[in-house]
């Protein structure tokens, strides 16, 4: 299979990349100044993160679409605000997870931003429950760009204005230079900032304009030890088909209309567990030392049973220590568990912690 | 003092007498990223040839640190493990791992000098 390359390839190149192949792209995963620097940088400035390898599906219909895309995802998509944007998932009867993804509600249908290494499955899947009743495009055809940071809202303002009215999980169709961008005020490292989709041809022109104006490539290294340290999810680690969104402890993205209704694919299962409750949860692990518990680390309780895995972990720059994410059994989710990590055949103590590690300080206008 | 020698796993070691100081080279550490963490080999153990002898971590990921030579360790440097930054910065003086009263000299034979080491290191890439 031929390896893929975003429009932002020779960029990425220009400014010294290295690359790692992830989900069938060649992607880089940091730039010169390394992934600490480049963490940083975009917790006190503007990172710009190339995420064009992320599915951009339009679906097009009207009410019944809506009224069909419900019974799929656990949102109130009916009442959802134009433009306006929800967090979900793709589920099967089991509620477990296909795929996690946002959804935005826009004049004509609907934008679904996916995980690139499921946009091809999920596509089939949704074309498939649809009955293929609605016309569906995952648009190679654009790019998609994340800028993050707190000099985002000023350093996008100048170059595209307007943008700064956004409030937090909307969006709007702008214009730059000549050409249609839909732009949301969203991301996924804890910080302010937008995701812009904009044609092939102009994103490396927009790219370019961002960095004169002050903001900083940044590679999928930072990417995950920022949306680690803000504790949200990545497919594949916190989230896959076996694990439902309760026990990813997501409930606060379902909602309680939806679940009342009881009518979309998995309803049954996410229902039972909210009752009766789940075995094993996903929860925030904070090492007492330096040592880092990466992934598929076990998790021991003080009497040395085997109580958990970590799913996710690494050094949180912004901490400025170890971080991890994992799933225990219930019995020892409570924060301030005391628990044991396994690492190189050594146990080292950790406690359970709330989420996020590092504050957010995403704008006004959160619903 | 000797020459610093250069072994495959990307450490050096300077022999004084017959104590030598292992770190790892430069062109580990660019190879390694930002480094977060350094387990060291505790004072009076004992390591073997190309055994393991501590661990470094970098944002990305959890690498080996390997002995060139047998011996005790006399001395570990506290001070990376409680600033592991200090090995990007300086890893061939300032920020060496640890010091081992060596076995055997003779081990060091099969060592790389520097312009073997800087060809090695270049043809295995970065």
């Amino acid at each position: 299979m031929n390896i893929k390359k975003t429009s932002l390839h020779n960029l990425h190149q220009q400014h010294n990349a290295k690359f790692v192949e992830f989900a069938g792209y060649e992607m880089p995963i940091q730039y010169k100044e390394g992934i600490v620097e480049e963490h940083k940088f975009t917790r006190n400035h503007c990172g710009i993160f190339d995420v064009s390898h992320m599915g951009q599906l339009y679906i097009y219909g009207n009410d019944q679409l809506l009224e069909d895309l419900e019974k799929i995802f656990p949102i109130d998509l009916k009442n959802l605000k134009l433009n306006h944007s929800k967090y979900s998932f793709l589920m099967n009867a089991d509620a477990g997870i296909h795929d996690d993804l946002i959804v935005t509600k826009i004049e004509g249908g609907v934008i679904i931003i996916l995980n690139a290494a499921c946009k091809n499955s999920d596509f089939e899947i949704l074309q498939k429950t649809l009955d293929g009743k609605y016309k569906m495009v995952l648009d190679d055809e654009k790019s998609l760009i994340a800028i993050q940071g707190p000099q985002s809202s000023k350093i996008l303002e100048e170059l595209i204005p307007g943008v700064n009215d956004l409030s937090f999980m909307s969006g709007n169709w702008f214009e730059f230079q000549g050409s249609k961008t839909f732009i949301t005020r969203s991301g996924y490292t804890g910080e302010d900032g937008f995701e812009i989709s904009l044609e092939n041809s102009k994103i490396e022109q927009l790219t370019n304009n961002l960095i004169e104006k002050g903001a900083k490539l940044i590679g999928l290294g930072a990417r995950d030890t920022l949306r680690l340290e803000a504790g949200l999810c990545l497919y594949g680690h916190e989230l896959d088909i076996n694990k439902t969104p309760i026990e990813a402890n997501l409930k606060w993205a379902i909602s309680k209309k939806r679940i009342e209704e009881k009518n979309f694919l998995g309803s049954e299962k996410i229902l039972t567990q909210i009752n009766e409750g789940v075995q094993n949860i996903r929860v925030g692990i904070k090492p007492e030392g330096r040592i880092i518990a990466r992934e598929k680390t076990k998790i021991f309780n003080e009497e040395d049973n085997l109580v958990g895995e970590v799913t996710s972990g690494t050094f949180g720059p912004s901490v400025n220590g170890p971080v991890a994410m994992g799933y225990v059994n219930k019995d020892f989710s409570k924060k301030d568990t005391k628990i044991f990590l396994e690492v190189r055949g050594k146990k080292y103590p950790a406690n359970i912690c709330g989420l996020p590690f590092y504050k957010k300080s995403y704008v006004k206008g959160v619903n | 003092m000797s020459e610093v020698k250069y072994s495959k796993e990307h450490e050096w070691i300077k022999l004084d007498g017959d104590v030598a100081t292992i770190g790892i080279t430069q062109h580990a550490t660019e190879m390694l990223g930002d480094i977060v963490f350094v387990e060291l080999p505790e004072i009076g153990s004992s390591v073997e040839k190309d055994g393991n002898a501590g661990v470094v971590e970098s944002t990305k990921a959890a690498s080996d640190v390997y002995t060139p030579v047998s011996g005790e360790v006399v001395e570990n440097n506290q001070a990376i493990v409680d600033d592991p930054g200090k090995v990007n910065l300086d890893p061939e003086n300032e920020a060496w791992f640890f010091k081992l009263k060596i076995k055997d000299k003779a081990e060091l034979d099969s060592l790389m000098n520097k312009d073997e080491y800087d060809k090695f290191a270049k043809e295995s890439g970065s």
